[in-house]
């Protein structure tokens, strides 16, 4: 089991015929994504790769079933496009477009309120359930079939902790990154609350950073909520504040938001968090053995 | 983006907030000549930092010749704020306005409540240079309302700040008629901030936009090619600029190891282990995913413009950027610059043998790190030993 994508997922492509697009769909093809379908306006009734392109969204899903989307269109369409996604009934969107204006995230956050599209990004890598499928630009070699769920608001920062689970012989159930814009629309707690419900994900590795306040919104969650235990990294604990990190959401302002806060908030709902970012693995490490739980975390 | 306050104040009054005249002025005799038109003024420094009262660059003059002599003195010198770091700004304008007579501050704000995904209106009755202080000791005293971002600006929301301020009658009126103005100028220019500080009650009792500021998203700014020319580069921090012309995401600190690292995440742990080891790092650098060679080679010659920086540390997890284009990137750089610091590289990822091979044979001195750990301690031990750059 895994949370949200699995073998059955069908993924159409929003800007299949881009050259990010085109790239990335060859490397979830590869992964072996069941890609079904693309769409680029314009272009529909062309092929890529194999994979029939579409006119729209709703059109594409109507010839596939397709019942989730990736979105690779440039930042001044993006917001449409998830909308139109959302529209023609997809469940799940990943769009991983970074330079969204954030007034346009803001209306596509209200609409989808009224919708049961779930939204992950924007400005993220996507999200992988290992083995069995690859949404986003993450290479999927590093990853690992197993029992742990990873959050991250970044791209590089999630690899380097899969990779130190998988060095150390820890599978993954699903890997999401949530990512770095201030306004997204999956957030920590959604992804927390759908691993404790997972009964294949034993643990959870969190990856915050500074800026807004899902991370300690995540701590009361756990603190409240989760049996599961979690072990999480904080990045920007050196960055100062009122200078924006590259991620539009990663600022301290009016003293919110520092990485001291949300280490403190997760420490104290018994999360335990690694200090160095080549720490993640045996962070967790250390709370799956005090859980005796490591064994089990090392199966397939 | 920021902009300047006689921009911001040019427009607020575009949209109809009540702005008070005022001129700008890049020379003594400019100046002097507005103070003549005005009587009694103030003269305001224009730079992109607040806190400017306090650091001395508003100041009131009487008649056109204390006008000049302020003048003299504020154009050209570097105004320290405690926004902007011990080296200050440098003077180039100063915005000439008459003296108002004022009964009454207030702090008045737009900005993104982006939990929420809305709008919010921050207000308090304690308005002025204190706000920050006022935020810090008493919180209460500031009120938030929030402004839907679809629905935008309502009169009774309006009412609610009004009810703060302790505002009434005609008072009200000019309240609501502002808020309008300050949230319509936000949503269609996409702004980031909206901020009037001090909002004034005057001696004649009207309310009037004694100081404003405006930010900008700068995600937004495609859609919105008339405020490119409001950008003032002069007013930026000169590698931050460069860095912007080669769509690199850097920004400027001040410690002495250079760091070049893919992804912003990975780029905010780089700089927070570097400083776990005892090291501080010089910069924040992210390439992004998609790094070409010119881009890397445009990465050093940053780097090295900064004369702090010691030792450069290179961390890099390729994931679609592949080690082996980066190594290239790397090796092709010091060559043709000629790299006379410690250079520490870490590859971890898609094709990094391949990428530790290219970086082995290049005959360069290249110090090789086996993780992110390993190579953040070799760049500060590095930077320390480093001492003067040859």
């Amino acid at each position: 089991m895994s949370i949200w994508v699995d073998a059955n997922t069908k993924v159409i492509v929003q800007g299949i015929t881009g050259k990010q697009g085109a790239f990335h769909t060859e490397q979830m093809l590869a992964y072996g994504t069941k890609v079904v379908g693309g769409v680029t306006p314009g272009k529909g009734g062309q092929t890529v790769l194999g994979v029939p392109v579409f006119q729209t969204v709703t059109e594409a899903r109507k010839a596939t079933q397709a019942n989730a989307s990736v979105i690779y269109v440039p930042p001044r369409f993006a917001a449409d496009a998830i909308l139109e996604a959302a529209d023609a009934g997809i469940a799940l969107v990943v769009c991983i477009t970074e330079g969204i204006p954030i007034l346009d995230m803001a209306r596509v956050k209200h609409y989808l309120a009224g919708t049961d599209t779930r939204l992950i990004g924007p400005n993220c890598p996507g999200i992988i359930t290992p083995g069995a499928c690859k949404i986003g630009i993450m290479p999927g070699y590093i990853h690992r079939k197993g029992h742990v769920g990873v959050i991250s608001r970044s791209g590089t920062l999630t690899y380097e902790a899969v990779k130190q689970l998988s060095d150390r012989g820890i599978g993954q159930s699903t890997v999401i990154g949530i990512g770095g814009d201030p306004i997204r629309g999956t957030g920590f707690v959604d992804a927390l609350r759908a691993f404790e419900a997972d009964m294949d994900t034993y643990a959870v590795v969190m990856n915050g950073e500074i800026g807004g306040s899902g991370e300690e919104e995540a701590a009361e969650y756990i603190r409240t909520k989760m049996t599961k235990p979690v072990a999480a990294f904080i990045g920007g604990q050196s960055a100062p504040a009122g200078k924006r990190m590259g991620h539009a959401g990663a600022i301290i302002s009016g003293g919110k938001g520092t990485a001291s806060g949300k280490i403190e908030a997760l420490r104290a709902a018994g999360v335990e968090v690694a200090l160095t970012p080549d720490r993640i693995g045996d962070a967790l490490v250390k709370i799956l053995s005090d859980r005796g739980l490591l064994e089990k975390c090392r199966e397939d | 983006m920021k902009i300047h306050e006689y921009q911001a104040k040019d427009l607020l009054r575009a949209f109809g907030a009540p702005v008070p005249p005022g001129e700008v002025a890049e020379t003594v005799e400019q100046a002097a000549a507005l103070a003549k038109t005005y009587g009694c003024c103030v003269l305001k420094a224009q730079v992109h930092s607040g806190g400017r009262g306090k650091a001395g660059g508003v100041k009131l003059a009487e008649n056109a010749d204390e006008a000049r002599a302020i003048a003299g003195k504020m154009l050209g010198m570097r105004l320290t704020t405690h926004q902007t770091g011990p080296e200050g700004k440098l003077v180039r304008k100063l915005l000439v306005t008459p003296a108002v007579e004022v009964k009454k501050e207030f702090y008045l704000s737009v900005t993104g409540d982006h939990e929420n995904a809305a709008l919010v209106i921050i207000a308090s009755a304690d308005g002025g240079t204190e706000i920050e202080e006022t935020a810090r000791t008493h919180p209460e005293r500031i009120a938030r309302v929030p402004v839907s971002a679809v629905e935008g600006f309502k009169r009774y929301e309006g009412l609610q700040v009004a009810g703060v301020l302790g505002l009434t009658d005609e008072n009200e009126k000019e309240l609501l008629s502002l808020l309008e103005a300050m949230t319509r100028l936000y949503q269609e220019k996409d702004c980031s901030l909206v901020e009037i500080n001090p909002l004034v009650l005057t001696g004649e009792g009207h309310l009037l936009c004694l100081d404003a500021k405006v930010a900008f998203d700068d995600n937004a700014l495609f859609r919105h090619p008339e405020l490119k020319e409001l950008r003032d580069i002069g007013e930026e921090d000169p590698r931050e600029y460069r860095a912007s012309q080669y769509d690199l995401n850097y920004v400027s600190l001040s410690g002495s190891i250079g760091c070049l690292v893919n992804g912003a995440g990975l780029a905010m742990a780089t700089m927070d282990i570097i400083k776990h080891f005892g090291g501080e790092p010089a910069n924040f650098l992210d390439v992004g995913g998609s790094a070409s060679k010119e881009k890397v080679q445009a990465a050093f010659e940053l780097l090295l413009s900064d004369e702090n920086v010691r030792a450069i540390f290179v961390n890099i997890f390729g994931g679609i950027m592949k080690c082996d284009v980066i190594a290239e990137g790397v090796v092709e750089a010091v060559r043709e610059m000629g790299i006379s610091i410690p250079l520490i590289v870490r590859l971890e990822g898609t094709n990094v043998a391949l990428g530790k091979q290219i970086l082995a044979s290049s005959g360069l001195q290249i110090i090789a790190a086996e993780s992110m750990a390993d190579g953040a301690r070799k760049a500060v031990e590095a930077a320390r030993r480093g001492g003067d750059r040859v």
